[in-house]
Order: structure tokens, then C-alpha cells, then sequence
């Protein structure tokens, strides 16, 4: 969405004034993906590359269902397949459509170097400018989902978009337009929340107990959310994280080090100066010449 | 280069080119490496073509400056080893700011001041190449985690700030004391200079009657 003018940025990375964010009152936005009705039949996926034009180099087959094996620069949305056999010992197929979760607090643009590369919207889109991009790889670092690829041809780094270039129109992702079984919703974030409380009793009055909404509080939120069979464990999905939140080691070295750290050179660079202003340049005197050299003579002697 | 006469050759022209080929890769990676760590930075990314080639160029800057470094180090490292004198010598330094070196103790080729600056980027420019090399995304992102390579990041934005600022203690030490940047440039001091900052050193080198940089070699 480069270049649409968007006025609405509520984040920029590597911005330290304010944004043009006038027009920031649109509501919050969400994606719910419903675990529980998935049938794993990756229409999203192929919706996906239709839509974003993507065509991932075909693979090998990897012994799984995951198809391509992971996410890719040109593969911004994925069905994981995990078999898990429960307490009872029932076979459990978990199916979770991973990608982008529109993080509230994104970690990608709090570690993000380039200015505006990384923005996120007030409908809280999180969204990666390619053109300002410089490929450094940062965001993968502050990405608590593991998300974010770099493209090793043109040094762009790339992800869902959750569709902004739709959505802007008022059109849903195209993966939610795909999904045949309703397992994928988009409206309001509200609304979505709603939406997943009916689900989540739905699934408890059917003998799923810890049935719950995956919306984690570690990243302030997501504008992509999961209703999962076992909210308790998030990580049998796949890996999904069971606290995500941006790594302490991201939020040190974008925390409070970069302005201490400029206020430090800033510090030595006035000692500096002021050193020079008051005890000035150390020079040496012509009596120094005189005994250098007399020493030299006398040592030449020796 | 041929000197005046009756001065003394402070660094041969060998440890003069390594200097300043580690010098000028040390300013184009403070530069760099400045405009990937704080936004208002940023623009300096525009000496370099931009933030691709600033990103894409900083590692190269970083691996020729490792190398030129270790040079150094084989070059430097002989009159960087301490002594007790420099306990002595770090007590005077109050008298030492204020210019007044009169009764301080004797330095030999190196003051305190000068070893820690030797011993510190010592000591950083091998971690600055390690971290580095762990958070090169084109070439060696596939060979360490994700969450080695946040760690690697961070203790490279803190080893790149203490390199900085004992670079700036460095280069203000050259200015202040004047005399010192001509012995990087055109390599040579006064026996003036070397009696007022440096007294040890011209001793050993008029007992044996060497011209610098060192005294020369004992036989027998």
C-alpha cells in the first residue's frame, strides 16, 4: 500500500516524530481464525497467492501435510498440521494457519532500523514498505512469531499484509473470502472477540474444556486471532507461542540503550571540547627541545 | 619520507598505512552502523547510496577492519604490555589534564592512557566481528537462532558505543596533544615532544643510540 497516502499511521518505524495520523479514527480491525472448523484444505493459501501475485519456488515433499515445508518470502500464509493424541489417547488433528498476527505492539517495527518500512495502520495492520526496507533482518529478530522473510534475491523483507490494499477498499483478506467452512473471519476486532465467546462455549459444551480465544496480552494483542480447542496450550499448535511478547534482548537494545548510548557519545564528544576551551592544546616548549636533544647527544656519547 | 634531522621516527610508515587503513574503516563503520542504530541517524545512510548499500556494505567495512586491526595488534602490541609504572602514572593524571607533566612519572613508548585505549578495541573489535558476523543476514542468518542472533545484537550496539567512545577519547588525546597526529602522518617527533610526553622512551632510545621507533636490539 506505498502508494496510497494512508494519513492514518498510528506507528512508523524509525520515526521519532508523529506520523501523519489524521485520519485515525476507523476502527480496530481482526482476522479470527477458528481452529476448530478448519479442514485443511489451504484455499487461503492458494487465495493468498493469487491475490499478492506470489509464486513460491515449488519444493520437495517433506514428509508433512505443510506444503510448502515453511513460510517463505513469496509464501506469506501457511497450513501446520500436527497430529496429537490427547490424554484419552484420541488422535487430534490440529490444523493452524500460521502467518502474521498484527501484533497491537509489533516487535518487527520497534526493531526495524529503516524509517517507514514498517507501519501499522489505525485499523492495526501492520504493514512493511518494501521500498523503504534495507534487508537487515532486525524485524525477524523482533518478530515473537517468527514470521518475517528475507527475500535473498532483492534483500526485501516479507509477510501477510492482512490484505491492506483490500481492506482499505472495504474488502475482506483474501483468504477470508476463500475459507469454504467460515474457519476464517474478518470484521471489527470487537465484533471478532464477540464472535469467538460464542465459538469458545460452543467447543466447552461439547467436552473441549479449555476452549478459548488466543488474543495473547504479551504483545497488547493481535489483529490476527485463533480460537483453539486447547487455549491452554497454545504451543501444540505448531509452535504457536504460549506468551509471546518482544524478547527482553530486543527490548534492551531498542529500550533505553539508544538514547543513553547517544547522550554518552554526545557527553564525550562536549568533554572534549570543553577540556580543549580550558586547558587548551598541551604544546610542547622550546626548554623541552633543548633537554630532548641534550639527552640525545649525551645518550649518542654513551 | 626523509625526516629532519635530529628528530625521531615515532611509527614506521608499515604501522602508519595499517592505522589508517583501520582508521577510515572505523569512521565509515561508526557512520554506517550510526544510521542502522538511531532514527535521527538515519540520513547518514545517504553517504553510503542509501539504506541497501549501508546495510549491504557495513559488514565489508567490518572484516577489513578486523584484519587491519590484527595487524595492528602484532605491530603495537610488544610496548602495550603494563607495568607498574602505569599505576603510578594513572595517580598523576589530575596533573596530566591540566598540562602540567612536570614530576610525573617517566612513560615509556606508551602512556596508561594510550595502553587502555590499545587493550580496549583490542577487546571490542573481536566481539564488534563475532556479533557481526552472527547478525550478517545475507550470508550467515542460516547458521544461528534467532534468539542468538538478538543477543548478538544487542552486545554489538553496546561494543560498537564503548568502541566509539574510547575512539573519541582517542582521537581528542591526538588533537589535544599536539605533535601526535604528525607522528601518525608523517611519522616522526621531536626530541622535545618525546622528552615532554614520552621520557623513558627517548632514554632507552638515546642509551642505544636508535632514532625510533624502538631501541635498538642489544647484541652479544
Amino acid at each position: 500500500m506505498s502508494d496510497l497516502q494512508s494519513q492514518d499511521y498510528i506507528r512508523r518505524s524509525a520515526t521519532t516524530l508523529t506520523p501523519p495520523s489524521v485520519r485515525d479514527h476507523e476502527q480496530e480491525v481482526a482476522k479470527l481464525i477458528d481452529v476448530s472448523r478448519c479442514i485443511g484444505c489451504k484455499a487461503c493459501q492458494a487465495a493468498c497467492m493469487e491475490w499478492n501475485n506470489l509464486r513460491a519456488e515449488i519444493g520437495y515433499f517433506e514428509g508433512s501435510y505443510d506444503n510448502p515445508s515453511d513460510l517463505n518470502p513469496s509464501t506469506w500464509t501457511l497450513m501446520r498440521f500436527t497430529e496429537w493424541e490427547d490424554e484419552k489417547g484420541n488422535l487430534e488433528w490440529l490444523i493452524r494457519k500460521d502467518g502474521c498476527m498484527h501484533c497491537e505492539d509489533p516487535g518487527c517495527l520497534k526493531a526495524c532500523p529503516a524509517p517507514g518500512a514498517i507501519v501499522q495502520y489505525a485499523n492495526g495492520i501492520v504493514d512493511f514498505i518494501s521500498e523503504n526496507c534495507i534487508g537487515c533482518g532486525y524485524c525477524v529478530k523482533g518478530c515473537p512469531f517468527n514470521i518475517p522473510r528475507i527475500d535473498p534475491v532483492d534483500h526485501k523483507s516479507y509477510k501477510c499484509t492482512l490484505c491492506s490494499d483490500r481492506v482499505g477498499v472495504g474488502l475482506e483478506p483474501a483468504c477470508v473470502k476463500a475459507c469454504p467452512t467460515g474457519a476464517i473471519m474478518f470484521g471489527s476486532k470487537s465484533d471478532m472477540t464477540m464472535w469467538a465467546g460464542e465459538r469458545v462455549e460452543d467447543l466447552k459444551s461439547r467436552g473441549f474444556a479449555n476452549a478459548g480465544l488466543y488474543d495473547p496480552p504479551g504483545v497488547s494483542g493481535t489483529h490476527v486471532m485463533y480460537v483453539l480447542h486447547h487455549a491452554d496450550r497454545p504451543s501444540l499448535y505448531a509452535g504457536l507461542p504460549d506468551k509471546p511478547r518482544i524478547d527482553p534482548f530486543v527490548g534492551a537494545w531498542k529500550g533505553l540503550f539508544k538514547p543513553v548510548a547517544l547522550a554518552g557519545i554526545a557527553f564525550a564528544v562536549a568533554a572534549g571540547f570543553f577540556h580543549w576551551i580550558t586547558a587548551g592544546p598541551n604544546e610542547v616548549e622550546p626548554e623541552d627541545e633543548v633537554k630532548g636533544r641534550r639527552l640525545l647527544e649525551k645518550g649518542d656519547k654513551a | 619520507m626523509t625526516h629532519r634531522e635530529g628528530v625521531l621516527t615515532r611509527n614506521t610508515a608499515a604501522a602508519r598505512i595499517n592505522h589508517w587503513i583501520t582508521g577510515i574503516c572505523f569512521v565509515l563503520l561508526l557512520l554506517s552502523g550510526l544510521a542502522m542504530f538511531y532514527p535521527l541517524m538515519y540520513p547518514l545512510s545517504a553517504l553510503f547510496g542509501g539504506g541497501q548499500w549501508t546495510r549491504a556494505a557495513h559488514p565489508w567495512f567490518g572484516v577489513v577492519l578486523m584484519l587491519s586491526y590484527l595487524g595492528l595488534f602484532v605491530q603495537f602490541v610488544r610496548d602495550n604490555f603494563p607495568t607498574r609504572a602505569d599505576g603510578a602514572w594513572l595517580a598523576a593524571i589530575p596533573r596530566v589534564i591540566v598540562n602540567e607533566e612536570e614530576g610525573v612519572p617517566e612513560v615509556a613508548r606508551f602512556n596508561a592512557g594510550q595502553k587502555f585505549v590499545f587493550w580496549s578495541m583490542t577487546f571490542l573489535v573481536p566481539i564488534l566481528f563475532v556479533t557481526g558476523l552472527a547478525i550478517w543476514e545475507v550470508y550467515f542468518s542460516a547458521y544461528t537462532s534467532i534468539e542468538t542472533q538478538r543477543i548478538a545484537v544487542l552486545l554489538h550496539s553496546l561494543c560498537a558505543i564503548a568502541a566509539i567512545l574510547v575512539w573519541i577519547v582517542h582521537v581528542y588525546a591526538a588533537i589535544w596533544v599536539k605533535g601526535s597526529i604528525r607522528a601518525m602522518t608523517q611519522g616522526y617527533v621531536t626530541p622535545g615532544w618525546a622528552w615532554r610526553h614520552h621520557r623513558a622512551w627517548l632514554r632507552s632510545l638515546a642509551a642505544t643510540g636508535s632514532t625510533g621507533p624502538r631501541p635498538r636490539a642489544r647484541r652479544g
